[in-house]
């Protein structure tokens, strides 16, 4: 591959330890410079699938149908020339709207004019079977393993027409095969259902309440998505023999906790993906237990490694970052917490806070729903997340911010309760970071 | 994942492949160390080029952990005690003039960086010595400018640190030096590192600490050991570096009246045997041994727990009319 952008990991923490101490955590910040002089962007390989929700209920309103064709075909107008792409139907199976044939299409003038002629001609009909629309997408990119590989998914409704172990099936054969970026459109699909499509996926989760509003989202998800310069980046943490790697948590731009995702890469060492990067910055928080050491003693609790596995077996390493751990008998240093580690666990906390509560609203258990939103609401003020601070102010009443006393809204728009669930794992950068 | 292969080892300084059996590497010449270095912690044989135990994780004894410097008119040691990971403290000895100098330094451990601090001042402040002598420089005028010098060396050194570097305090350490002359010494110091005259009679502090405990006594709030034993004893009100005030170096000549010792020490030492008397007597011999007197203080502060890295530098002084200086290389 020629030339990668620049990345760079950066560790941020407290190493020092009380006696007998043994929890060591750590904020770990990948960013990725510019593409490299030439435009890796123009040369790096990519391919594209869209995929749109046709089933029946897409018609009710009908806009919801317009809407996504007309949001797709910007998407298709959005991709650089050479790109290979297709567009794909789902119900409760999954068609090609574009090509015709099961395969990927370089993008030029022509192509794109047909598969926009093509999704002028589709229409609303049938159930819905997410798996299948991801097992066809599989399909689609397998010839095109080497470079950045990119779906787009849109639905507006429950997984009516398979069981959840068939999309778990589906979800495990197609981890680590594509990045698929998720949103739902409309008010009557799933957001835990969808949370794990893009979760498993690599890819994010996102409401779309009206459908005038999914041109723009799919412009930017496309556009962001030809920013990609490199793919199937891993984070690779190695820990001490008598260690125990507690988690792996993405906590920046969302947290999602990637600890499960963990493959085997050597002695004592673990990949966990992170997908297609382009110039952007992430941060990871990072939690290992060791044994405790003796005051004086100074550990490597974690070695971090930025890896790109190349396909041909050649894999490099882009940047590297120790969390490091020393036992001191001065409570002053072994006492002061990190205040990005106080600030990420405050927001994972936050994301809890919310699904929590908005789980209990749901069941009827008004006083699990009040405590929960509440803590929800003081966490926000306090982390400055004003984002989500005003969408919880859509589903609660709020009389103290700082303390986190609220009531619950009688009348909550189910748009507004969504958006909150699906956003509640989106977080902030510490207030005092310039 | 591919298969498992053989780990190929590169120079840690070039990054160039270098093969068992190589001493130095082929393309740069950097010495490449002991092949089968074991972790002191659980044995195993695999360590890192930058120095922890691909095993356990522990990071292995640095070089400076524990150092000699025999220079027969003259020895020192500076060992990294038993409660700290690293050595902090340095040390420099150099013949100067007719006499010889030396110079302790303590890195303040809440800077960043303090091993870097403390060594560029005893390097800095060693070598101004030695050069302002052979130009003829009156000692106390000496002593002044080669703090001084150390002092802006290390206030230099801010700044070279990375983008987190902004919260941290900038590198900083204590400074003392002793300058051998004429049948006297000239100590010269800023923070709570100490000079020792010792002699069979039992000899005299010749440093006052600048330090928290060092003001309560000077006022006369606090007796000695009232002052030692509370919590701030050892906050320090004046060090080098970059947010330290313009050094007001403290200067002093001792004359003394027969054969003893000076000593040069970091608190490592002086905390477990701050009085004259019973640091003369713990090393009678001083005068003619004076690595094994380095040596015989230093244990005694491991053994008495070994809190703080340790510095000692003894420099025996015969007499006042034929000093032992004499006899150096």
């Amino acid at each position: 591959m020629s030339g990668n952008p620049d990345f760079t990991l950066t560790i941020d923490q407290n190493k020092y330890l009380p006696e007998g101490g043994q929890e060591v955590h750590a904020v770990v910040t990948v960013e990725a410079g510019g593409a490299p002089a030439g435009g890796a962007t123009r040369s790096t390989a990519a391919a594209e699938v869209i995929i749109i929700d046709t089933s029946g209920s897409m018609d009710y309103p009908p806009a919801k149908m317009s809407s996504a064709i007309k949001a797709a075909q910007t998407a298709v107008d959005a991709l650089r020339d050479g790109v290979h792409f297709a567009v794909v139907s789902g119900s409760a199976r999954a068609r090609m709207v574009y090509p015709a044939g099961e395969q990927l299409v370089a993008a030029d003038a022509g192509t794109r004019r047909e598969a926009k002629a093509a999704l002028d001609q589709v229409r609303a009909a049938g159930g819905t079977a997410i798996g299948t629309w991801l097992r066809l997408a599989d399909r689609l990119f397998a010839p095109h393993q080497d470079g950045i590989r990119h779906a787009i998914l849109l639905t507006d409704g429950k997984n009516q027409h398979e069981s959840p172990e068939q999309l778990d099936a589906t979800l495990a054969a197609c981890t680590g095969r594509f990045v698929c970026d998720c949103r739902g459109v409309g008010t009557d699909w799933d957001v835990a259902e969808l949370r794990k499509v893009a979760s498993a996926l690599l890819g994010s989760v996102d409401i779309v309440a009206h459908p005038n509003d999914l041109v723009t989202d799919f412009q930017a998800m496309t556009e962001a998505a030809m920013g990609k310069a490199v793919a199937d980046v891993v984070l690779r943490v190695w820990i001490p023999q008598t260690a125990r790697l507690r988690f792996v948590k993405q906590v920046m731009p969302a947290v999602e906790d990637l600890t499960a995702k963990r493959v085997d890469a050597g002695p004592r060492a673990g990949d966990y993906p992170i997908g297609a990067w382009g110039e952007e910055s992430r941060d990871y928080h990072l939690c290992v237990e060791v044994s405790p050491g003796n005051v004086g003693q100074e550990l490597r609790a974690a070695w971090v490694k930025l890896v790109l596995p190349g396909s041909g077996g050649e894999e490099q390493v882009l940047a590297t970052g120790n969390v490091l751990a020393e036992w001191t008998d001065d409570e002053a240093q072994s006492t002061r917490i990190n205040p990005r580690v106080a600030h990420y666990t405050g927001q994972a906390e936050l994301a809890v806070a919310i699904q929590e509560g908005l789980a209990a609203r749901k069941d009827g258990d008004f006083d699990t729903a009040t405590t929960r939103l509440g803590r929800a609401v003081a966490l926000a003020h306090e982390s400055g997340n004003d984002a989500i601070a005003s969408l919880l102010g859509k589903v609660v009443d709020v009389e103290d911010p700082a303390t986190g006393t609220v009531r619950l809204k009688k009348n909550v728009d189910k748009a507004d309760e969504m958006s909150l669930d699906t956003r509640s794992s989106k977080t902030v950068r510490t207030r005092k970071e310039g | 994942m591919g298969a498992p292969k053989t780990r190929e080892r590169t120079c840690p300084a070039c990054d160039v492949p270098v093969y068992p059996g190589e001493d130095f590497c082929e393309a740069c010449g950097h010495r490449l160390g002991a092949t089968v270095a074991a972790c002191t912690a659980c044995g195993a044989t695999a360590i890192s080029a930058d120095g922890y135990c691909d095993h356990c994780g522990l990071r292995q004894p640095a070089g400076g952990d524990h150092v000699e410097i025999d220079a027969r008119a003259a020895a020192g040691v500076s060992d990294r005690g038993l409660r700290h990971s690293r050595n902090e403290d340095a040390m420099a000895l150099t013949d100067a003039g007719e006499g010889v100098a030396a110079v302790v330094c303590d890195g303040v451990s809440s800077s960043s960086r303090p091993e870097d601090a403390s060594r560029t001042a005893a390097d800095t402040g060693a070598a101004a010595l030695a050069e302002l002598l052979a130009a003829g420089t009156a000692p106390k005028a000496a002593t002044r400018t080669a703090l001084t010098r150390a002092a802006e060396a290390v206030a230099a050194l801010a700044g070279d640190d990375g983008p987190h570097a902004a919260a941290a305090e900038p590198p900083s350490c204590t400074y003392v030096s002793a300058l051998t002359h004429d049948g006297s010494v000239t100590v010269g110091w800023v923070g709570d590192s100490r000079a020792y005259w010792l002699s069979a009679g039992g000899g005299a502090r010749l440093t006052d600490d600048d330090s928290w405990a060092g003001e309560m006594v000077a006022a006369g709030v606090l007796s000695e050991a009232e002052a030692q034993a509370h919590p701030n004893a050892h906050v320090i009100t004046a060090w080098l570096g970059a947010d330290a005030d313009e050094p007001d170096p403290h200067v002093t000549t001792f004359t003394p009246d027969g054969p003893g010792v000076v000593l040069v020490c970091s608190d490592g030492l002086w905390n477990y045997l701050p009085e004259p008397a019973e640091l003369a007597s713990a090393v009678p011999d001083a005068v003619s041994e004076p690595l094994t007197a380095a040596r015989s203080l230093t244990r005694l502060a491991l053994d008495a727990g070994g809190r703080d890295n340790i510095t000692v530098v003894v420099i025996p002084f015969s007499s006042p009319v034929h000093p032992t200086l004499e006899q150096a290389e």
